[in-house]
């Protein structure tokens, strides 16, 4: 049964740090967009899979089928390989582009997505059940500055002259690496999308790109559009399918010189093998986290409890970063949990098109019978259940916002990556050893740490391993800041200039001289 | 405002430009006497792409943190330096209003910029496409007025955090001491320059001599650039100076409105009373004038495309920046020679070298003193290259990632910590 809390206050959502829209900003949507690609993308051209196998991709808020999409597998990786080796090739088109043209067709294409950005929200909300507003207000923009960012970057990557010893003229070029393999998960479709294709194109790449399977519309339509901005063919091929045949095919081939996954740190171990067992291509991943997030005494209390919120409850708790483990400093514990299940028991679930909704449904069957799993686990292994702990409703995978108080860090629910809206606050004394806590962990994605004390929060953010420490906030992202894992979270980095690193061979060129003059 | 949205500015404001392209191009002719064409086609999509290349900057300028001795945290901030003034030249009127506003821009300063007496009208447009883009008031302050009175006001101004101007090493000087005079304001400068174009034997010849032909007829040859000295190796040497002399005569001239003319008048009157006056200079110290010499036409400013070949190093048309349409061709038989002769000289903005030779053509390219030097090509220019003199054609570097030092302050901030940990 959908719950129908107290009707949304508007400025809760534009508390979304991202979000500079109020609700009156976002146009009503239509909540049937019409599903205009639904095949393979090789060659600037659409094709069936070889196979002429389809699968169903389903809307998550109805449990209903949406359509029939191409399935690409293993034959089709290779047409799509050929496609990118050949519009890679030494004096292609893609290849002889002044650096600057690279920057301005991405640019092209961040304002055909700019200009489709109201269906192109309505078809990421119906496919992958996130609300309306924040795909709009959210998502969106972020795809659009990505692409920006990065189409600002493609003149700019410069190598070096180096002053080595002896009689050489000495340089680096910063080469792209080739063909590159991108798998993208199904919690920000469109968004993955453009992290991945952001700094590939714009350091001269080419791309075969696997997108997800539960959310692959989004993906598809905007390959029209690379189509239609002027990319050559070959440049970008987007393949729809399977994880374990088409994703796969890609870790394998031994003619992708580089792939990148981003998803699960279960199969992120099965890349890297892949990669080792084929041709030793280049792998950088994005893998889970469990993500610690501090409360210090000294904090906000009411700012540290809507960030603390939002950092779990984002995206229907589907974030690689989210703030999985609140550890909250003793003395302000109570007051602490009790705000947060308050708060918890306010928000609103429903249907995903609705503007007032904050919580759509997860993204399939397997995602939401994972999460309820989580939940039992918890009750059994003895934390407190303090709000939510079942199903939203009788259709679709709407999951009920749970809050487990007094957990502990060798709980199941403490330990591994649950990826639903499922809250665990836990307690700790000193900075010592919630540091130590906060690093007891195999991932190592993202952290926060609030307090309005200096040294502290310089303190905690020195010490936590985590790719990026938010201070007094959370979920705070740019194009322009790199973002990636320690330890199991994955390798490398994406976004900023950081970004263009994973995309880029450097060769050096030493040329003799007569003579070597400063 | 977000670095981005900088970016999103100075984008937006290449689109206008890009609107407005035609309008532009025509306004330039007009006022500049350039031929309309190369107004449209080279002038205005340098000006657009130069302002695309800043819009990619914006948000990318940034400052490090550092691991520095002891339990502090330090990082340094690229900030804008302030308010900055520019002057600007009239030979390439837009080219040099944009070449000065867009990196400032994106660094986050603010801008008086004083264009040209001869050549305000481009300027004023995009004053009107800057307001039409959305640019903050105040950002961008544009005043039409003369050096001596204008811009004098500019470099001596005690609230003004930098100077950058573009124009003749003899006002670049009373900038200089105009900054020291008042408030140590921060200088750049870009200045003239006498450039050497060095063609060896080796080279392909019929492409060296359309180059250098280009690289110094371009734009009436009113260019910093303009390749004023070309040095000819011996045994190509009479050859080279027959087939330079065949293509000036070529030329066409008129209205720079008119399709089918490649060369319009020179701006001022001024101006084409120095050309003539050196011309002069030139047959009295007993160059060879092998064509042209004179005016052109019946009215307007028109000079003749002008060939002077065996020049020795110390005419007054081998030493003097002569702005005008007028080539200089002088023999040489060694590289060590030429090299001598070539940075002999108090300029160092630009130089060309051309031959096949991959020896030659890096040991000549490592020792001349120029802030640019082409090989086997001339004047290939392009917004992410950095541009700018050696000795007294000027300091600092325009265009490419090296500008954005000139438009930045940078500040290190240092935090102690209890504890530094790596």
């Amino acid at each position: 049964m959908l719950r129908f809390m107290i009707p949304r206050i508007l400025p809760q959502l534009c508390r979304l740090p991202l979000c500079r829209y109020s609700a009156a900003a976002i146009p009503a949507p239509s909540t049937k967009p019409e599903v205009h690609y639904n095949k393979l993308f090789i060659n600037n051209e659409w094709q069936d899979a070889a196979s002429g196998k389809t699968f169903s991709t389903i809307n998550p808020a109805t449990g209903e089928v949406i359509c029939q999409v191409a399935e690409a597998d293993e034959v089709d990786v290779d047409k799509a390989v050929k496609a990118a080796r050949n519009a890679f090739r030494l004096g292609s088109p893609w290849r002889r582009m002044d650096a600057s043209d690279r920057g301005l067709l991405l640019n092209k294409l961040a304002d055909a997505i700019e200009q489709n950005s109201a269906y192109l929200a309505e078809l990421e909300t119906l496919d992958n059940g996130k609300p309306y507003v924040v795909s709009y207000a959210v998502d969106l923009p972020h795809v659009v500055k990505c692409f920006r960012y990065y189409a600002g970057w493609a003149d700019k990557w410069e190598g070096k002259t180096i002053p080595i010893d002896g009689d050489y003229f000495c340089y680096t070029r910063h080469e792209p690496i080739g063909v590159c393999g991108q798998i993208i998960p199904w919690n920000f479709p469109l968004l993955m999308q453009a992290w991945k294709l952001g700094p590939a194109l714009a350091t001269g790449n080419t791309v075969v790109m696997k997108v997800a399977e539960q959310t692959p519309l989004t993906a598809l339509y905007v390959a029209s559009l690379i189509k239609e901005v002027g990319f050559p063919e070959g440049v970008v091929n987007i393949l729809p399918g399977l994880g374990p045949s088409a994703g796969a095919a890609i870790a394998r081939h031994m003619d992708v010189d580089k792939v990148a996954f981003t998803g699960s740190t279960e199969v992120g171990h099965l890349i890297q093998q892949a990669s080792g067992s084929s041709n030793l291509k280049k792998v950088t991943l994005e893998l889970g986290g469990k993500s610690p997030n501090i409360i210090l005494s000294d904090a906000n209390m009411e700012d540290a409890v809507e960030q603390s919120h939002f950092a779990l409850f984002f995206n229907q708790g589907q974030c690689c970063c989210a703030g999985s483990r609140t550890y909250v400093q003793a003395d302000i514990y109570d007051e602490f949990l009790e705000r947060s299940v308050e708060r918890a028991k306010r928000r609103i679930v429903g249907n995903p098109f609705d503007l007032k909704t904050e919580q759509g449904p997860q993204v399939d069957q397997e995602q939401f019978n994972k999460i309820l799993g989580y939940i039992s686990s918890g009750k059994n292994e003895g934390a407190k259940l303090m709000c939510g702990g079942g199903a939203a409703a009788d259709r679709g995978y709407f999951i009920q916002p749970t809050v487990f108080g007094d957990v502990q860090d060798n709980m199941t629910i403490a330990r591994e990556e649950i990826f639903g809206p499922v809250m665990q606050i836990l307690k700790f004394k000193t900075l010592e050893e919630v540091v130590t806590r906060a690093n007891d962990s195999k991932y190592g994605l993202a952290a926060a740490v609030f307090t309005k004390d200096i040294d502290k929060a310089h303190y905690v953010s020195n010490g936590l391993r985590a790719g990026t420490v938010w201070i007094n906030c959370y979920d705070v992202f740019g194009a322009q800041a790199p973002f990636g894992g320690y330890k199991a979270s994955g390798n490398g980095r994406e976004l900023g200039e950081y970004g263009l690193d994973n995309y880029t061979e450097v060769k050096t060129v030493t040329i003799k001289v007569p003579q070597k003059n400063s | 405002m977000d670095a981005s949205d900088r970016g999103r500015l100075l984008n937006r404001l290449a689109d206008l430009v890009e609107r407005d392209q035609l309008l532009l191009a025509t306004l330039e002719a007009l006022d500049c006497g350039k031929v309309f064409l190369t107004a449209y086609f080279v002038d205005l999509m340098a000006a657009i792409r130069t302002l695309r290349y800043y819009g990619g900057w914006a948000d990318k300028i940034q400052g490090k943190t550092i691991p520095v001795d002891g339990a502090y945290f330090t990082y340094t901030r690229h900030e804008p330096i302030g308010v900055c003034g520019q002057i600007i030249p009239w030979n390439f009127p837009v080219m040099m209003f944009v070449w000065k506003i867009a990196p400032a821009l994106c660094c986050g300063n603010t801008v008086v910029i004083k264009p040209a007496e001869q050549t305000p009208l481009s300027a004023l447009h995009m004053a009107a496409l800057i307001k039409e883009a959305g640019f903050p008031a105040g950002v961008v302050n544009v005043l039409p007025g003369y050096g001596e009175t204008a811009g004098c006001a500019i470099s001596h101004h005690m609230d003004i955090d930098k100077v950058a101007f573009t124009g003749s090493t003899a006002v670049g000087k009373l900038i200089q001491k105009a900054a020291g005079e008042s408030n140590l304001k921060r200088v750049t400068l870009e200045l003239g320059g006498k450039n050497p174009n060095i063609v060896f034997a080796d080279c392909d010849l019929e492409h060296a001599v359309e180059q250098a032909h280009s690289g110094l007829f371009f734009n009436q040859g009113q260019c910093c650039l303009a390749g004023s000295r070309v040095f000819v190796e011996e045994p190509i040497y009479e050859e080279f100076v027959r087939r330079s002399v065949e293509k000036a005569k070529s030329k066409v001239l008129g209205n720079p409105l008119s399709p089918g003319v490649d060369q319009g008048p020179q701006i001022d009157q001024k101006q084409f009373d120095k050309i003539l006056e050196l011309i002069e200079s030139g047959k009295d110290e007993g160059a060879t004038l092998e064509c042209g010499g004179s005016v052109w036409g019946q009215q307007g400013l028109f000079i003749q495309p002008t060939v002077f070949s065996n020049v020795t190093d110390n005419m007054r048309i081998a030493k003097e920046e002569i702005f005008g349409p007028v080539q200089q061709i002088m023999c040489f038989r060694s590289i060590s020679e030429v090299i001598r002769r070539a940075n002999d000289t108090q300029y160092g903005l630009a130089a060309g070298v051309f031959t096949n030779d991959i020896n030659k053509a890096l040991t000549v390219s490592s020792a001349l003193q120029a802030g640019m030097v082409w090989v086997n090509c001339y004047n290939a220019m392009s917004a992410q290259c950095p541009f700018g003199g050696f000795k007294m054609s000027g300091n600092g570097r325009e265009l490419g990632e090296y500008a954005l030092q000139e438009y930045t302050e940078v500040k290190a901030v240092t935090i102690k910590i209890s504890q530094k940990n790596s």
